[in-house]
């Protein structure tokens, strides 16, 4: 049973460079342990023509390496353009949607697609809802803690769903640009300087104290969700995913470390020990899952203790 | 356009309705609504004496059932929207689906309103709320330009309600876990954002330091009023440089775009403030009451009454110009 439980690759929240963005997913579908890749841009329409050159190319070998690709919509839409974007999403065929948004929801009614975590799922009344709307898997919010995620999994045993398990937390998005505020300009001349964060614009406290980080008109934690000690437990409770996020670091060893503990090749405390060789220098949290403040990291032994 | 006014204790709901509010809002004391703070809200009997008062005046009761279900508790939330058909509110609002397709389902002739906290920021978002739900008014995010919402009003197939005045998100509603983040405590699972339980004040070498949880959120020199820490409008140091980084500690104000929202045509605006006093819900509902009909002459003067009753006197119309983003 254990090595049926599916590895995502979440939608790279960040601005990277056409190579960059390019070489990433050629080494994904090369190299990883991922059995379905989320592509596509999904926090700022503006980025959209950074990855267009190379789409066809990525998708394409995604595929021949044997992992389902679905295609993420956009989790802010108020402009026309943007709304025609979710819509020729939607009306494709080829592959499945991943929607992130109420307008995608509505638009994939009736066809099988993916429920990304920035919808608001936080009940199995709201889940049942997508699933007899097509949703045929459902990433749940990373501010759900465990309780609600099991009994959400429990109230739809047939269901399939994911668990946000690595990387910085989506907390927020806006109409407005803090990052291109932050460095002198408003969204509508932002000059793209999100791209010149590849794992975003860390923001700190008047004390000096690391908080958030920004990515364009989305904020995500400064400390990196890692659901490790969770896992043989979420995989006893059913959940059938787990959800990986792009950062800038080596995304195949994250997803290796990942595997190894699905496939208890290796122990959730050496699999920490590893990861924070591989993600340096970045502060990890599973405070949410815990019904704790999501930067919090509370240690599985302590949690035993008492 | 009819004006919408919020209503924390059975006292201002009164004060709302012999100030002109052709509607007042409010919630049950419990996690069901968003404005979940301790002495505030209704309790069943309250409510229903409230809507005894209000609608021999013609004034309709919304009752917020905002927040969303926490998955094994849905009863709490189910319960509440029971009783509040049973008392005869005038409309629900309502933010998650599920609770929405309860509603729906069990009461087809109650009247849905769609909080903002459910984001419904485009037409076929709408158009999902209206033909799943047959929701009847939308309470439109604070993300949108005139022109947006101008466009969208042609397209949708139900009543349009902006924000006009009050406290403003910066981020996009119910769609935010930067509380929770920091407190564990959030506006979708416990209806609070920045709790007071977690908020501490601190002396520190002549200063004042405000904190949400374990995070500074800004600090006052001596002499300056220390405003509340909500986490967005806080002080940050991003790339060196001490700012407000996604918002100025400034409340919103459409007052100068009236005109262009009902040309749009928006049906409501509202009033945001559940957890204000009385005093206050009175004057700004009065004021806004007069601001309806007055010239542009008259309203700029009304304007002034109403930037002294605002958060820390500075005040937006958000995201209705352009370049607020």
């Amino acid at each position: 049973m254990r090595t049926s439980t599916r590895l995502t690759l979440g939608p790279l929240y960040f601005l990277w460079d056409e190579a960059k963005w390019r070489d990433f997913y050629f080494r994904i579908a090369d190299e990883a342990q991922i059995d379905r890749v989320v592509i596509g841009e999904t926090v700022c329409s503006k980025r959209m023509h950074f990855m267009e050159p190379h789409v066809v190319d990525v998708i394409e070998r995604l595929t021949s390496s044997g992992k389902e690709v679905v295609l993420s919509s956009l989790a802010l839409v108020t402009l026309d353009r943007e709304a025609q974007l979710v819509r020729s999403l939607a009306q494709q065929e080829e592959y499945v949607v991943e929607a992130n948004d109420l307008s995608a929801l509505h638009l994939l009614a009736g066809k099988p697609h993916s429920v990304g975590p920035l919808v608001n799922v936080y009940n199995g009344a709201t889940a049942r809802l997508l699933v007899d709307r097509g949703a045929t898997s459902i990433c749940l919010p990373p501010e759900l803690p465990s309780k609600s995620v099991y009994d959400i999994v429990s109230a739809l045993p047939d269901s399939d769903f994911e668990v946000f398990a690595f990387g910085r937390i989506p907390l927020a998005i806006s109409a407005r640009c803090a990052h291109a505020r932050a460095k002198g300009n408003i969204k509508d001349n932002c000059k793209f300087v999100c791209g010149d964060e590849p794992d975003g614009l860390s923001l700190r406290t008047l004390t000096g104290q690391s908080f958030l980080t920004l990515n364009g008109v989305q904020t995500v934690s400064h400390t990196c969700q890692a659901l490790l000690f969770e896992i043989p437990e979420m995989i006893q409770q059913k959940i059938t995913g787990l959800r990986l996020s792009p950062q800038n670091c080596d995304m195949v060893a994250v997803a290796q470390i990942y595997h190894d503990v699905i496939t208890e090749a290796t122990e959730p405390a050496h699999a920490l020990e590893r990861l924070s060789k591989v993600y340096l220098d970045v502060p990890f949290s599973n405070g949410f899952h815990h019904q704790r403040e999501g930067a919090a990291w509370v240690s599985k032994f302590r949690s035993l203790t008492g | 356009m009819e004006l919408i006014c919020p209503a924390g204790t059975p006292a201002a709901f009164a004060e709302a309705v012999s100030a002109g509010a052709d509607a007042v809002y409010c919630g049950f004391r419990d996690e069901t609504n968003a404005r979940n703070f301790p002495g505030l809200n209704f309790s069943r009997e309250e409510l229903s004496q409230a809507l005894r008062m209000a609608k021999p005046k013609g004034v309709k009761t919304f009752v917020a059932l905002n927040t969303f279900m926490r998955a094994g508790d849905e009863r709490l939330w189910y319960q509440a929207a029971d009783d509040a058909v049973r008392l005869g509110a005038d409309a629900l609002i309502l933010a998650d689906i599920g609770l929405m397709a309860y509603v729906a389902e069990r009461y087809p002739k109650q009247r849905i309103h769609v909080s903002v906290q459910a984001s419904a920021s485009n037409v076929d978002a709408i158009a999902f709320l209206v033909e799943a739900f047959a929701a009847k008014r939308v309470v439109l995010p604070r993300i949108l330009t005139i022109a947006e919402i101008t466009k969208l009003a042609r397209r949708v197939k139900c009543e349009l309600e902006v924000f006009a005045f009050g406290g403003l998100c910066v981020m996009a509603e119910g769609r935010c876990s930067l509380s929770s983040y920091a407190t564990g405590k959030s506006p979708n699972m416990n209806g609070v954002c920045s709790p007071a339980s977690h908020v501490k004040y601190r002396q520190e070498a002549g200063t004042m330091v405000s904190e949400l949880g374990d995070y500074v959120i800004n600090r006052f020199e001596e002499g300056q009023a220390a405003g509340y820490p909500t986490l967005c409008k806080g002080r940050f140091t991003v790339d060196k440089d001490d700012a407000y980084a996604f918002e100025d500690p400034v409340s919103l104000d459409v007052l100068g775009h009236i005109d262009a929202l009902r040309d749009a045509g928006v049906v409501a605006l509202k009033i945001e403030g559940r957890q204000r006093g009385k005093a206050y819900v009175a004057q700004v509902v009065s004021t806004m009451k007069m601001a309806l009909t007055a010239t542009a002459d008259e309203r700029s003067q009304l304007l002034k009454v109403l930037s002294s009753l605002s958060e820390g006197q500075k005040t937006t119309s958000g995201a209705l110009d352009k370049k607020w983003r």
